[in-house]
């Protein structure tokens, strides 16, 4: 006889006790019902702010339960055993509570004005983002976890916004003092003002809208938006109304087990109180799920404690807390420079870990939090200190806790690895649920398959047992020119996003071919698929060649006027170019028709491949010129457009010392000198900027020429992939001395070999977007629909910010 | 499990015969919709279907096999997964999104990177040379 089980509430935690019942329910004896009162299915609350990013939120739906969106429960009858909706009447065997919490509002004067809100739900989030459109100024009431990542939405939202605490610090419930004014240190850097120890009197309004605020010592603080994210309360009024029992502060009182007063009744996550305490992080509502389906297929599991350590990036500031924040010994750390603050809580022998915050650097999270209530595994400062990242999971116990999001331990990982054939990050996550949820030991979970001997191995994927360089020597020697091939006989499979695109640049670069003919097609990345450079919402940018920056008014109108005729979104790069943003695949043709007529080629901004050379105006105009960089750079550009390589390389040239072309910050940067040219290689921006470093100087043109092209070749022929010119530099055995050698010297004999190979590539190069436009073949892949060439993507919406369009997503399908 | 946006339309018959033609309903609830000629497709690689206002993706692999998935890549919110690259991981046929990389099987629609997050999938054969892919309405 099937039983009928209610779940009230459709959070992460009621998500859980389903699909952990569903899962280990193999008898069927549970029929599920889920009451949802928001109007969506579940979705992760903990990472809400990555709503932002456009990022899918939802957990997946599990299989045979049913789930009634926007239907909350309005009474429970424990005596006759129901639960009733708007709508309905449902009989239950088991009840369990899941209604979370609440965000509290403080009862201040004006709390309830137009533009203040609370950070809680999607809707919430919808709603905030809406009025904040076009406002200046927002105020936190909260400097808590939640309050900070308010903060940042607001932030984004492009507020100027301040923080109000009324504790003393930030985070007062994890960070100690000295942690909070680090973290006040980070959070003001980044123009934010922290207001602690200040108390909200009343929000003050203008025709019904929100203004200012006011403290109770009498500051002012002018706002248009105000978010109040000073803590939340348990839901327990449905429990209230039905007699059940809650707690003096709110909250459903249970039992180890979940059980509430009433029978077969009971309650998990944040509306719940256990042992007099309400718990309000995903990871004790997750154990508590767990225990409830225990209970429910007859089982004896109990609740005994949850982990409550917490790790965060908060405004891009690391911020962790684990255990005690305070205790008998301690050993903290305060970097001022660095704006790192560490501190482990130590027992009063020394030897026991009990607890710790680390904020600026948690990379040590991982390991200490495993190590709680143990030894430590090394000497305090080694393991705090940031160059060393993370002490290893070596000398952790079995019982430690890895993950403490789904409570896997050290044991069952090492069993995933050693056992059970797991032989990436991917695997373990997917064998064991580690590192699912928050990820902060995902870095644990990388030393540990080191740890158990699963090599690091140069591989390029599960396809090739080689790397780049291995398959690019393979290629040459043996002159294989198809991925069949290639993979029949040095490989397995058919290839992933990692191996297809690395062979297609390969046979890109050896020989200079149009892209796209045969099955080379099916092994590109989309942009170079569509030569065109895929956006957020699945419409493409278009980059048109201008070399050297250098363009006729004639030309710039003809932009102009594409840009205009196909509504696009214009930003000019960077590299001193113009992008044409928005296209979707079935423009792409009529645009280029139009670009290529007026005289334009591609810029192969799509691809990694030769982007732009960057100038100065040189001696041509500059009262402070030496050479002319505007024609150098014209004729690198012109020389190199269209070579693909292992990442993209970009140059610049600049006519003087001045360097008013940043040419140190490229892979190849030319500045010239009294006597001819400096070559400067190594350089880029990017994650993490390097100047390029002195190669040769005091270079006449030719013998510049010749340089950039063997050093090009070279990086082509043995860099890895997505190895940027700095990166394989700095790889190299012996270094720059090494390169100079090389390329320079010719230590290697390879010199005529690789000038040879660029002179190939010069002679062949033909325009990849004129080569498409005439040939109807290589046109037909240019629509959004197979099956209704003529029509564009729905869901391709635009709506209009600053003049121009902007994308907008339309969300998930019906 | 009732979803969020499973909605039965009946007028999505209609839109279904607008942009291929459909074959005689075999089973209430779903019809099989002619989406190209089987030569139109590329070896591993996919191609966007519109059906009603519906966006699949159909591929057809290394081996001649056919699969079609949800367009709609939800690690990302937007219709791009026809345009990834197909391969294998193991003995899995996949696509990778062409935004941020992870794989979903294109037999069952399981995301293989990212835990709980899957797309849906279709039936997908080829008659008469040509493709048809049954589609719910």
């Amino acid at each position: 006889m099937t039983k009928h089980l209610v779940v009230v509430g459709h959070g992460m935690v009621g998500h859980r006790l389903v699909e952990t019942l569903r899962a280990r329910d193999t008898a069927g004896a549970w029929r599920i019902t889920v009451l949802a009162e928001e109007n969506r299915p579940a979705y992760d609350r903990v990472r809400l702010s990555a709503w932002f990013d456009g990022e899918d939120l939802d957990l997946s739906p599990v299989e045979g339960v049913e789930v009634l969106l926007g239907e909350p429960a309005v009474g429970l009858d424990p005596e006759a055993r129901t639960v009733t909706t708007p709508r309905r009447t449902l009989a239950y065997d088991a009840l369990v509570l899941a209604t979370g919490s609440y965000a509290f509002v403080p009862p201040v004067p004006g709390h309830d004005l137009t533009g203040c809100f609370v950070y809680r739900t999607i809707d919430d989030l919808e709603a905030l983002t809406a009025y904040a459109r076009g406002r200046r100024r927002g105020v936190v009431v909260g400097g808590g976890l939640l309050g900070l990542e308010a903060a940042n939405a607001l932030r984004r939202l492009d507020l100027d916004t301040g923080v109000v605490e009324i504790a003393p610090r930030l985070m007062p419930l994890q960070v100690d003092e000295a942690g909070g004014a680090m973290l006040r240190r980070h959070i003001e850097n980044l123009g934010l003002t922290v207001h602690t120890g200040r108390v909200l009197a009343r929000v003050v309004g203008r025709d019904g809208a929100v203004r200012r605020v006011v403290f109770s010592d009498g500051g002012v603080l002018d706002a248009d938006v105000v978010v109040f994210a000073a803590g939340v309360r348990p839901r327990d009024e449905l429990a209230r109304a039905a007699g059940l029992t809650v707690g003096p502060r709110g909250g459903i009182v249970v039992d180890s087990a979940g059980r509430t007063s009433a029978p077969d009744v009971y309650a998990i996550g944040e509306c719940a109180q256990i042992d007099g305490r309400v718990y309000g992080l995903v990871a004790p509502g997750y154990a508590m799920a767990e225990v409830v389906a225990d209970r429910l297929l007859g089982g004896s599991a109990e609740f005994t404690g949850a982990d409550t350590s917490t790790k965060l990036k908060l405004l891009g500031v690391d911020v962790a807390s684990f255990g005690a924040i305070e205790g008998p010994l301690d050993v903290t750390v305060t970097d001022p420079s660095t704006g790192v603050y560490a501190k482990l809580v130590l027992s009063d022998d020394a030897r026991t870990l009990l607890g710790g915050i680390l904020v600026g650097d948690a990379r040590a999270y991982g390991t200490l939090r495993a190590c709680l209530g143990g030894p430590l595994p090394a000497p305090p400062l080694a393991l705090l200190a940031p160059a060393d990242g993370a002490a290893g999971p070596g000398d952790l116990p079995d019982t430690a806790l890895v993950c403490s999001c789904n409570a896997v331990t050290k044991a069952t990982i090492v069993t995933a690895i050693r056992e059970q054939g797991c032989t990436d990050v991917a695997a373990v996550k997917a064998c064991t649920r580690a590192g699912t949820t928050c990820g902060s030991c995902v870095p644990l979970l990388k030393q540990m398959l080191a740890s158990c001997g699963v090599p690091a191995s140069k591989a390029l994927c599960e396809h090739f047992d080689y790397s780049r360089q291995e398959l690019y020597d393979i290629m040459r020697v043996r002159g294989i020119r198809t991925f069949s091939q290639l993979v029949a006989e040095y490989g397995r499979g058919r290839g992933c996003d990692i191996c297809k695109p690395v062979v297609a640049s390969i046979l890109a670069s050896m020989t200079s071919g149009y892209i796209l003919d045969g099955e080379q097609a099916a092994l590109q990345d989309t942009n170079d698929h569509f030569l065109a450079n895929l956006q957020r919402n699945g419409t493409y940018s278009v980059v048109p060649r201008i070399p050297g920056g250098e363009i006729t008014p004639e030309k710039l109108i003809v932009i102009g006027e594409v840009a205009r005729d196909f509504n696009l979104y214009t930003k000019i790069t960077g590299g001193q170019r113009i992008d044409l943003l928005g296209a979707r695949v079935e423009q792409l043709p009529a645009i280029w028709r139009r670009l290529v007529d007026a005289g334009f080629e591609s810029g192969h901004a799509y691809g990694k491949a030769v982007r732009t050379v960057k100038s100065c105006v040189g001696t041509t105009w500059c009262r402070y010129g030496v050479q002319d960089s505007v024609g150098l750079a014209v004729a690198l550009e012109l020389r190199y457009r269209g070579l693909r390589a292992p990442h993209k390389i970009k140059a610049a040239v600049s006519g003087c010392a001045r360097e008013c072309a940043e040419a140190r910050g490229k892979d190849v940067g030319v500045i010239a000198t009294e006597a001819g040219w400096n070559l400067y290689v190594g350089g880029n921006g990017g994650f993490r900027p390097r100047h390029a470093d002195l190669l040769a100087k005091d270079l006449s043109t030719d013998e510049l020429v010749k340089l950039i092209d063997r050093f090009i070749m070279f990086y082509i022929r043995t860099a890895d992939r997505l190895e940027r010119t700095a990166a394989w530099i700095e790889r190299m055995e012996g270094g720059l001395d090494h390169l100079r050698a090389v390329i320079i010297d010719d230590s290697l004999g390879l010199a005529a070999e690789l000038e040879a190979a660029m002179a190939h590539h010069i002679a062949s190069y033909v325009d990849e977007w004129r080569a498409t436009l005439e040939d109807p073949e290589r046109l037909r892949r240019f629509v959004s629909f197979v099956n209704a060439p003529d029509v564009p993507d729905p869901s391709i919406q635009f709506t209009v910010e600053r003049d121009q369009p902007v994308p907008v997503l339309v969300g998930r399908p019906a | 499990m009732t979803a969020a946006g499973v909605s039965v339309r009946k007028d999505a018959l209609l839109d279904t015969g607008r942009h291929g033609g459909v074959r005689a309903d075999p089973e209430a609830g779903a019809v099989w919709v002619v989406v190209c000629p089987y030569d139109r497709l590329e070896p591993e690689r996919g191609a966007a279907a519109l059906i009603g206002d519906r966006q699949i993706a159909i591929f057809r692999t290394h081996d001649g096999n056919l699969y079609a998935i949800d367009h709609y890549d939800p690690c990302c919110g937007a219709y791009v997964l026809a345009r990834g690259i197909v391969g294998t991981r193991g003995d899995v046929p996949t696509v990778a999104s062409p935004m941020h990389k992870q794989a979903y099987d294109l037999r069952t629609g399981v995301c293989l990177d990212r835990p709980g997050v899957s797309v849906r999938t279709y039936e997908i054969r080829c008659r008469d040379g040509l493709v048809e892919v049954r589609c719910p309405f």
